[in-house]
């Protein structure tokens, strides 16, 4: 059978189960356009590139699968370079497809020609120029096999818009993948595997650094057999939550920068770690010379890579977290290191009266109550999708989560601009779920124009925007760091209930502790889009906190008197 | 110094994929050669690295997480081979020539082009042995030098060889796409 190479593309993506495309059209990728029209494929029209990365994201993010982009040449692929990073830094799997100049004029600074593959080297896991009609759809499988296997990433695909053009011979059997051989490594040796399993049974006080290699892995049932074998406690990261259900009594809840103290505190008088699909991030870590310095450490990991990048460990387990886990738990002895965790537990003690939850209600409204609400409202049963700044710690701190995949945040790069796009792409993922936007009045002003998106495709999702007035984790560091000195964080944003009506959409304003109950149950109540500005304390901080680069036994904590009198009138 | 060899595709823009990534470790490469194989399809590296085993070890596996790269290994601490060569243009007149004519006798370089005033000396060996002969020639008026940079071996039956084409996997395949 004869195709374009534009319809070979649709083809190709059909059969690869692709539903939705986010994208934006121009010039170099009109022919498949034009395909698209007549494919059974469903195009998102995003109102910014950038967007149309972040929802491919949020799809993949949301439902394991990936998440398929796609754009002109030019400005329209350089503005998907932060949604490419974004992915990249995350390890989620999204193919993001651009148009390119004809290979007749490649080189020639040809109109709106970008050497978008020289630009994406080093934020894809893989990136290639496609010059043939007759290569489109092999490239395409193998961008797939790419962008999903082993240690996920965003794979950019450049098809000039005469391969576009051309036709060629469609043959999907005879199109197969063809990637060039790799060594087979040898995952671990038993050696290494006994060693950990010696540890393992040994340990008085282990805990668990569980990551987001687990839900990569689809690892949860194996992780869940796995910490009752061994009855331990789990600490997770920001991108971990989610992995284990917050509401078990073996979760401690997040550990570093923003972590809990006791989690904390308990990863530095741990004997051992095992670390489960987790990078030791520095926000994770602290200062490394001072980090568990009386544990020894077993890392879980399918990228040798990692393996001693930032700590260096007694043992590595190299491979697929699912596979590691099932052939450690048998060999897991029960141990019910009860005291150990009651030493965790009292450690928790100490910090729930300083829980902003704590405090008797002053009349003034705190983001910790707003996330608290939704948490409460929703069950813990929605899909939060972050921003970056302080409302993502926040939300990270009080809103729990049981199930995987419901919190889809920027973790790695701390995108801001990140949320209201990828929620968009977590809505289209899983259109049965409630998704949540937690978002700051900052990073909503980045991306705000999706708003127009959300109408066009009829998506309900929930906008809760925490209006600090602030840029307000650079503000907390202004504060902490820098004498309070705040340069260019005091933000003006429009009245953002008006601006939703604008869009068409419903918008309110919250300024009161006893407005927000009604609201979320209003807004939940309405099956469209509800966008709510809830106007919280100006100068709150987030704690505790590590400050960067310090240790992590050295956390500042909220002060006893937090009521900081800047209150906003409406 | 770590010493790396990587098989890699051998199509346009690998190179570039290599000492990209390398830049990006910031991790300084003292010398990378690539030539082809036995096998056209498939290129050989030699990487020299300014680097610790941590390092050396980063590198070989960010490397391997390349598409295009087969396999990289980090063979330094195994028997080696190493080789590099140099051509050394190198002034001459009537008075001195014999003397230098000596010179690469004793490093068994030889000479590979005459002219009136210099010669053209191409020497292979160990960077050790470049750098000594060089170190010889300087007072002579070491005109112009190009080198090739280290191309290094594993000794006797430690063999590195590129991994064998394997059939693509039909259920990795579906594990990848979105079909539900
Ligand atoms: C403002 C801000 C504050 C932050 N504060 C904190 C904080 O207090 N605490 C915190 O934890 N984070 C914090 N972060 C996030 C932090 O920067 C990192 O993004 C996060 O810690 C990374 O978590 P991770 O290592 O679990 O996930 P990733 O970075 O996604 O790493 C996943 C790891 O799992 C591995 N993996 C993938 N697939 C598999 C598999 N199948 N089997 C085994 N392994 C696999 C990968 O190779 C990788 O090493 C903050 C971010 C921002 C923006
Ligand atoms: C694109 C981008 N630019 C700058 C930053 C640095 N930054 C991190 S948090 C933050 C403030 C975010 O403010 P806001 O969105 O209002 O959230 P808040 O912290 O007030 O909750 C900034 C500027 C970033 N993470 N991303
Ligand atoms: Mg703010």
């Amino acid at each position: 059978m004869k195709l374009t190479g534009a319809e070979i593309l649709c083809e190709s993506l059909t059969r690869l189960g692709v539903r939705e495309i986010f994208g934006y059209p121009g010039g170099a990728i009109l022919p498949v356009y034009d395909a698209l029209g007549k494919s059974k494929l469903h195009h998102v029209l995003v109102r910014h590139e950038q967007g149309a990365t972040h929802m491919a994201d949020g799809y993949a993010r949301a439902s394991g699968g990936i998440g398929v982009a796609m754009a002109t040449s030019g400005p329209g692929a350089t503005n998907m370079v932060t949604g490419i990073a974004t992915a990249m830094m995350d390890s989620s799997p999204v193919v993001c497809i651009t148009g390119q100049v004809s290979s007749k004029v490649l080189g020639s600074d040809a109109f709106q020609e970008i050497d978008i593959t020289g630009i994406t080297m080093p934020i894809t896991k893989h990136n290639v120029v496609i010059t043939k009609a007759e290569d489109i759809a092999r490239t395409i499988r193998e961008a797939f096999l790419i962008a999903n296997g082993g240690r996920p990433g965003p794979v950019l695909v450049d098809i000039t818009k005469d391969a576009q053009q051309a036709s060629a011979d469609f043959n999907w059997e005879a199109s197969e993948p063809k990637l060039p051989p790799k060594r087979l490594r040898n995952n671990h040796d038993q050696a290494e595997f006994d060693r950990a399993v010696e540890m393992l049974n040994t340990a008085k006080r282990p805990i668990i650094l569980a990551g987001h290699g687990i839900m990569v892995s689809g690892a949860m049932r194996a992780f869940e057999q796995f910490v009752r074998a061994g009855n331990y406690p789990v600490a997770m990261t920001l991108l971990g939550i989610g992995c284990f259900p917050a509401n078990d009594p073996l979760n401690l809840g997040m550990m570093g920068m923003h972590g809990e103290a006791w989690v904390n505190n308990a990863i530095q008088e741990a004997d051992l770690l095992i670390a489960v699909g987790m990078r030791f991030d520095d926000r994770v870590t602290g200062d490394l010379r001072t980090y568990a310095k009386s544990a020894r450490k077993i890392h879980i990991e399918i990228d040798r890579a990692e393996i001693n990048k930032n700590v260096r460990v007694d043992v590595a387990l190299i491979g697929d977290a699912r596979e590691v886990l099932e052939k450690l738990t048998p060999h897991t002895e029960t141990r019910d290191h009860g005291a150990w965790i009651n030493h965790i537990a009292e450690l928790k003690g100490d910090s729930a009266v300083r829980d902003i939850q704590s405090l008797p209600d002053n009349g003034h409204l705190y983001a910790a109550h707003v996330i608290n609400d939704i948490w409460k409202e929703t069950g813990g049963e929605a899909i939060v999708v972050t921003d970056v700044g302080q409302h993502q710690m926040w939300e990270a701190q009080y809103y729990h989560h049981n199930r995987p995949r419901t919190l889809i945040t920027s973790g790695g790069l701390g995108t801001m601009g990140f949320a209201l796009p990828a929620a968009i792409g977590a809505k289209f993922a899983r259109p049965g779920s409630e998704v949540w936007v937690v978002v700051g009045d900052g990073g909503f002003q980045m991306t705000m124009s999706e708003l127009a998106t959300i109408v066009q495709e009829k998506i309900n999702v929930k906008i809760a925007i925490i209006n600090n007035g602030y840029l307000g984790m650079v503000r907390q560091w202004q504060e902490f760091f820098y004498d309070k000195r705040y340069v260019a964080t005091p933000l003006v944003a429009p009245d953002f209930a008006a601006l939703a009506n604008a869009f068409g959409i419903r918008g309110e304003r919250v300024t009161k502790r006893a407005e927000v109950v009604p609201i979320i149950q209003s807004a939940r109540e309405s099956d469209e889009t509800v966008l709510i500005d809830f106007r919280v304390e100006q100068e709150d901080s987030v704690y505790p906190m590590v400050a960067a680069g310090a240790s992590l036994s050295d956390m500042i904590r909220r002060p006893n008197n937090p009521l900081v009198e800047t209150a906003t009138e409406p | 110094m770590q010493t790396l060899v990587a098989y890699v595709e051998n199509k346009p823009g690998v190179l570039n994929r290599v000492s990209s990534l390398a830049r990006r470790l910031a991790i300084n490469i003292d010398s990378l050669t690539v030539g082809p194989t036995e096998n056209e399809e498939i290129a050989r590296m030699t990487i020299v690295a300014h680097t610790d085993e941590r390092g050396a070890h980063r590198l070989e596996a960010s490397l391997e997480k390349l598409v295009d790269v087969l396999l990289a290994e980090n063979i330094s601490t195994r028997a080696l081979l190493e080789r590099d060569l140099a051509l050394i243009k190198v002034s001459a007149d009537q008075q001195n020539r014999p003397h230098l004519m000596e010179l690469i006798k004793v490093f068994r370089a030889r000479v590979v082009d005459v002219a009136p005033e210099s010669l053209i000396i191409e020497v292979s060996g160990t960077v050790d042995k470049i750098d000594g002969l060089l170190e010889v020639l300087r007072p002579f008026g070491v005109l112009e030098m190009a080198r090739t940079g280290r191309i290094s071996m594993t000794r006797g039956g430690d063999l590195l060889q590129p991994p064998a084409a394997e059939p693509v996997n039909s259920e990795l395949e579906s594990a990848s796409s979105n079909v539900t």
